[in-house]
């Protein structure tokens, strides 16, 4: 990744430009919106350029850009939404009905049911899952404790498999239902 | 805290890296997306008026 290495010597501020269309694309993934995305990386750079004094050269800048831009998506997302507890629990069971024949998940629909995620899921998995960032440096993004961010990433794993209704375990049978489903994945997880 | 117990279990390696596969896809399309202008003449505004301060 260009720019991104602690032994860049221009000033941070030069280093920016380098760093747009990443930002981009993970406020893109949080907010599943591009003008919104927009909106949220002008916000960032905005900030980022008057608080540059306070980013250690030593440290990644883009990891420095992703925590600004991920703190400001969720300070304006508590101000619109409420009461949408972790949203592991969005109604979603049966949004995705065509099993995969070949076991092989088809992108549109991977991303339909990413749109269904959490912002929270979105965001750990795009950390860990694209952008290459260790759960070490996921953590410390989000501000919470590494073991938090593996946890999460698996329940965010598990989310996606239940929204496209591909259960640990299933057999591709017609007639197959979610309660079925359950069933067998649950008898999968006692027995790992 | 108690975590519900359905989606408890993780999910398989198999599963696990197809998901990552599609992660980094759709990551990667929003990656190669066109940085508007706007984003770009923001910087370049930011710097002018560092300038004259």
């Amino acid at each position: 990744m260009t720019g991104n290495r602690a032994t860049d010597t221009r000033h941070p501020r030069d280093r920016l430009a380098d760093h747009l269309a990443p930002l981009r694309a993970f406020a893109i993934s949080l907010c599943r919106n591009g003008a919104q995305a927009d909106d949220l990386v002008q916000e960032t750079i905005l900030k980022a350029w008057s608080n540059i004094d306070r980013f250690d050269p030593a440290t990644n800048l883009e990891a420095w850009l992703f925590t600004i831009l991920r703190n400001t998506f969720y300070s304006s997302l508590r101000k619109t939404r409420r009461e949408v507890s972790d949203s592991d629990g969005i109604h979603a069971a049966g949004l995705f009905t065509r099993p995969a024949h070949d076991g092989r998940l088809a992108f549109g629909d991977f991303q339909r049911a990413f749109d269904h995620l959490s912002p929270e899921h979105r965001e750990v998995l795009i950390l860990v899952g694209a952008s290459g960032y260790s759960c070490e440096e996921a953590a410390e993004m989000m501000g919470v404790a590494v073991g938090t961010v593996k946890s999460r990433a698996n329940r965010a794993r598990r989310r996606l498999a239940e929204l496209m209704q591909i259960e640990e375990g299933e057999d591709i049978v017609a007639g197959t239902d979610g309660a079925v489903a359950a069933v067998i994945s649950r008898s999968v997880a006692s027995a790992a | 805290m108690q975590e519900p117990t359905k989606g408890k279990g993780a999910v398989s390696a198999d599963m696990k890296a197809q998901i990552d596969e599609n992660l980094k896809r759709v990551y990667q399309t929003a990656l190669d997306e066109q940085v508007p202008d706007r984003l770009k003449d923001l910087l370049a505004q930011l710097r002018a008026k560092d300038g004259q301060g």
